[in-house]
């Protein structure tokens, strides 16, 4: 992999790395540090990936890191006001919600709660100066920063996000929702880490929201490990609802043991830049995983869904369904491989990805790749690139639907099979009413917002 | 009794069958000893005027050359195939052999007994008295062309079918036009070694207005040790022309690699069509992945006219290594391109294979079938692109990958990229990998069909979307490859 030469961000960046050392250096746990610092020199090796690397072949980096941001915060700037009760995108859901803002755990009581069932909340950071052993074990140990430049530059740099922590045969029922905020008069670069991790027979459902504020231009570098442990259950949906300056560039590792069951969603509504990646390690038989994302992008946005399933162990089963509409000058890609190793037999993968070009302008590049090494599997993966039916379009305008509302039944219908997917109560429906008003250009993002800042 | 311990016990009876496949020889592993004319190893600029001199060739040509080897040193070995490819020491090939009593041949009798001999083994219809054949065979030996037939047939319609050195002697002005304009020299590492070292091959010009009346064929074969065959096929078929044109290629076992890295550019005019077949069963190497043909080829169409047409048929069998990518470039408007695909590895053989098609002008169609079967411990990969560029307004792809796996060792990949830049077009990819079934098998063997019948009948469904493709000389073969390469092959 080859690097930019002296972008001022990466210098910024690599600046950081050592005002951080110097200021936190002896607060935080060896372990810690000594992964950062491992972290640290890897970046130095690997640098911004290009697009000649092939995981990055259609993601161009280099404009998100060639613009100029402010990358340390000093304390105050990362306290949020304790009366601007934020309303979600997602509203009157029953959650439990909990803030993220610019990177850092914002707490209204404690940084971390400790439940008397065993189940621990709250900040990363906090939790490893609390529970260093418990964080130590799983911390990095999902997302390999050795050859991905990214996750080397999160895990070098990242000191906060939200941890989570279910014991065995615990089930959280409520939804937990993080609401992840990027919100400075300057523009910045942030990097959060979160770390989830669900002992055998645990179960939650997280719905992360991200948001910025503001039109300043925002760098998000963020990496979420989940560990599935035996039986365990886990829902993720991301909603990502980002200004078109920004770039959020989003990375979920996620390992599954025997018979654990993941569902995660990434829904991209807006963003300068998006890129979702999704590395899922099936390692226990009976694991399950499905993947799915929709996208609906305009203007010059960019996204790009890269996923890679590895199944590891026999009668492990996956599926990944990304949909989604391409409109003006956007650019979409999708690049996604399923892995099967040797062993692992009788293994069920699927994968399809189908995208509608809306405008002559609009690119849309996908990669759907197969690697497998093993004989008694069933895999199959579809892509198609391709714009509505005339046929059906025809048949609604000849039952009197207007062709504007015909497109926009279509391009819903063709929506529904990921939103379906969506198992939160209540947020399928109001993921349908933010797909809808997105399809028909209503500014969907600040709707129920109270900063009105747009 | 047989019978009924074979039923009762169909895994071993697999395994049986896998062993005997596996077994089984490369049966066109003789060599024929035929005097030669053998350069030194090695390459250097001097080998590349070695090889010019020799063919005579005019200055354009040396220079072309030149400039192609010039621009092969500058270029870094590719690394992006699934490929484990041992290092290649470019200083240790023979770069020109060819077989000595190379005088122009009026008839048969002239011809080097042994030689006749050989492509009589190989099934080879050189024979002019095999009329009934109606196929027109250039055969190329160690890179240099021994022998056409029927060329006074062809020639009546204006056809030229010639060794790509007569070619260049006797009609420059159309191997200047048209070589190099669809694969150039610069391309990638092996189209820029061959550019420089190329020593024949077949040419092709199909005048206007002209179908061809009969198969035209090329039948390679790799007769002298630790030599490269490079050989370059050049099919111009002009306004309405139609030709359909086969390829053939087999080695001597050897414990060594041996390098072929050849080049086959084909151009269609307004409403003109090409059809491509090739049979690839080079030397796979033995069970432990000893020696075979490393085949690094470069293959590329180019439908220029509107309503063009070239398709790709290939059925690959052989080679230790195989990186080929037959393309079609559609910029004529309504042109059309296909291909199809059937490759087979075992052992420790691997594919790298697919094909490109690059959507230029409007209303263009590709198709794309491509059915790799793998067994032992090789891999296959299938890697192809799709690009639809910005003013190709209706293109049409449809693309379909199936990978066969055929026991636990082996490896089956497919790395399709699809680049769409217009909304216009309609891009299909589908890909399935999988194994036969247990229950289809045992719903065969129901119905009273033995295991090996029926995985000899499932795998040629399996493969029938390709074959058929085939002109009626090779689908025999092809048939007769498969039936060596996978019969009794599944566990």
């Amino acid at each position: 992999m080859t690097s930019y030469e002296l972008i001022d961000t990466v210098q910024e960046l690599k600046k950081l790395y050592l005002i951080q050392k110097e200021e936190l250096g002896l607060r935080l746990p060896a372990a810690l540090t000594q992964i950062q610092q491992d972290a640290f020199n890897a970046f130095n090796q690997l640098g911004i990936p290009t697009t000649k690397a092939e995981n990055y072949r259609y993601t161009d980096l280099k404009p998100s890191f060639s613009k100029i941001y402010k990358t340390a915060l000093s304390s105050q700037e990362i306290q949020i006001e304790e009366d601007a009760l934020f309303n979600c995108d997602v509203p009157n859901l029953d959650t439990q919600v909990e803030f993220i803002l610019n990177g850092r755990y914002v707490a209204r009581q404690l940084d971390l709660t400790v439940l008397p069932s065993g189940v621990v909340y709250g900040s990363l950071l906090n939790a490893w100066s609390e529970f260093p052993e418990l964080v130590g074990k799983y911390f990095a140990k999902a997302a390999d920063y050795k050859d991905d430049g990214l996750v080397a530059l999160n895990t070098a740099l990242a000191l906060d996000g939200f941890f989570l922590f279910v014991p065995k045969n615990r089930q959280i029922k409520d939804t937990i929702q993080l609401i992840t905020m990027l919100d400075h008069t300057d523009n910045l670069a942030v990097n959060t880490r979160n770390l989830i991790i669900l002992e055998d027979n645990a179960s939650a459902h997280i719905l992360v929201c991200d948001h910025t504020f503001g039109e300043s231009h925002f760098l998000s570098n963020s990496i979420t490990e989940i560990f599935a442990g035996e039986n365990a259950s886990f829902h993720l949906t991301k909603m990502q609802n980002a200004n078109n300056h920004s770039t959020c560039l989003d990375g979920n590792f996620i390992y599954q043991q025997a018979n654990s069951q993941v569902i995660a969603n990434a829904i991209s509504l807006h963003g300068g830049l998006i890129r979702n990646h999704f590395h899922v390690k099936l390692d226990g038989e009976g694991a399950n995983n499905i993947t799915s994302g929709l996208y609906l992008t305009d203007r010059n946005q960019q996204i790009t869904n890269h996923t890679l399933i590895e199944h590891l162990k026999p009668h492990c089963m996956s599926s990944q369904l990304f949909k989604g509409v391409l409109d003006d000058e956007a650019i979409g890609a999708f690049n996604g491989k399923i892995h099967v190793h040797p062993d692992a037999q009788k293994t069920e993968a699927y994968q399809v990805n189908r995208t509608i070009l809306l405008s002559d302008t609009a690119k849309m590049n996908t990669k759907p790749m197969l690697e497998i090494y093993a004989d008694d599997v069933k895999c199959s993966h579809g892509a198609t690139i391709g714009q509505l039916d005339d046929e059906a379009l025809f048949y609604l305008q000849s039952r009197g639907i207007s062709k504007k509302e015909a497109r926009l039944m279509l391009m819903y219908a063709f929506m529904d099979e990921v939103v379906s997917t969506i198992q939160i109560p209540g947020l399928k429906e109001r993921v349908e009413e933010l797909v809808s008003k997105r399809l028909r250009g209503e500014l969907s993002r600040c709707n129920h917002c109270d900063f009105k800042c747009h | 009794m047989n019978q009924y311990k074979e039923e009762l016990n169909p895994e071993t009876n697999q395994d049986q069958l896998l062993q005997e496949m596996t077994q089984s020889d490369y049966k066109y592993g003789f060599v024929t000893d035929i005097e030669s004319d053998t350069i030194e190893k090695g390459l250097s600029e001097e080998t590349v005027r070695l090889i010019s001199g020799k063919k005579n060739e005019p200055a354009w040509m040396l220079e072309f050359r030149l400039k192609a080897y010039r621009h092969w040193l500058t270029l870094p070995l590719p690394t992006w195939p699934h490929l484990t490819i041992p290092e290649i020491d470019y200083q240790d090939i023979i770069y020109y052999s060819a077989p000595k009593q190379k005088k122009s041949l009026s008839s048969l009798d002239e011809v080097d007994p042994e030689l006749l001999d050989t492509f009589n083994k190989l099934g080879i219809p050189l024979d002019e008295q095999k009329l009934l054949t109606g196929v027109a065979v250039d055969a190329v030996m160690d890179s240099v062309s021994v022998k056409t037939t029927f060329k006074k047939n062809l020639a009546d319609l204006g056809i030229i079918f010639c060794s790509f050195s007569e070619a260049v002697q006797e009609y420059p002005d159309l191997v200047k036009k048209y070589m190099g304009t669809v694969v150039p020299y610069r391309d990638n590492y092996y189209a820029a070694l061959n550019s420089a070292v190329f020593s024949d091959g077949s040419f092709v010009y199909i005048p206007k207005g002209v179908r061809c009346p009969m198969e035209l064929s090329t039948y390679f074969r790799i007769n002298a040790a630790n030599t490269g065959q490079f050989e370059r096929t050049l099919i111009v078929a002009d306004d309405n022309a139609y030709v359909s044109y086969l390829e053939g290629c087999t080695a001597p076992m050897r414990d060594e690699n041996q390098l072929h890295a050849a080049i086959v550019e084909i151009i269609a005019m307004d409403h003109a069509s090409v059809k491509y077949s090739t049979v690839q069963n080079w030397y796979p190497g033995d069970k432990e992945g000893k020696g075979g043909i490393y085949n690094f080829v470069t293959k590329r169409g180019m439908c220029k006219g509107v309503h063009s047409k070239i398709s790709w048929t290939q059925v690959e069998t052989g080679s230790a290594v195989t990186w080929k990518y037959p393309s079609c470039i559609l910029r004529g408007d309504h042109s059309v391109g296909e291909f199809y695909s059937v490759a087979v590895t075992n052992n420790y053989q691997q594919a790298d294979t697919g094909s490109k098609m690059i959507h230029i002008g409007k209303n263009t169609k590709s198709t794309i079938v491509s059915k790799g079967i793998s067994a032992g411990r090789s891999q296959n990969s299938y890697r192809g692109l799709v690009r639809v560029a910005r003013n190709a307004d209706n293109a049409r792809n449809f693309s379909q990958c199936d990978s066969l796996l055929l026991g636990d060792k082996c490896g089956a990949h497919t790395f399709p990229y699809l680049e769409v830049d217009n909304q216009s077009a309609i891009v299909e990819h589908e890909a399935t990998t999988s194994k036969i079934g247990e229950d289809q098998i045992f719903y065969c063997n129901q119905r009273g069909i033995s295991t090996e019948d029926a995985i000899g009948l499932i795998v040629n469904g399996y493969a029938k979307e390709v074959l058929n493709q085939l002109p009626m000389e090779f689908a025999v073969e092809a048939q007769k490859l498969l039936q060596i390469s996978l019969e009794g092959s599944v566990g």
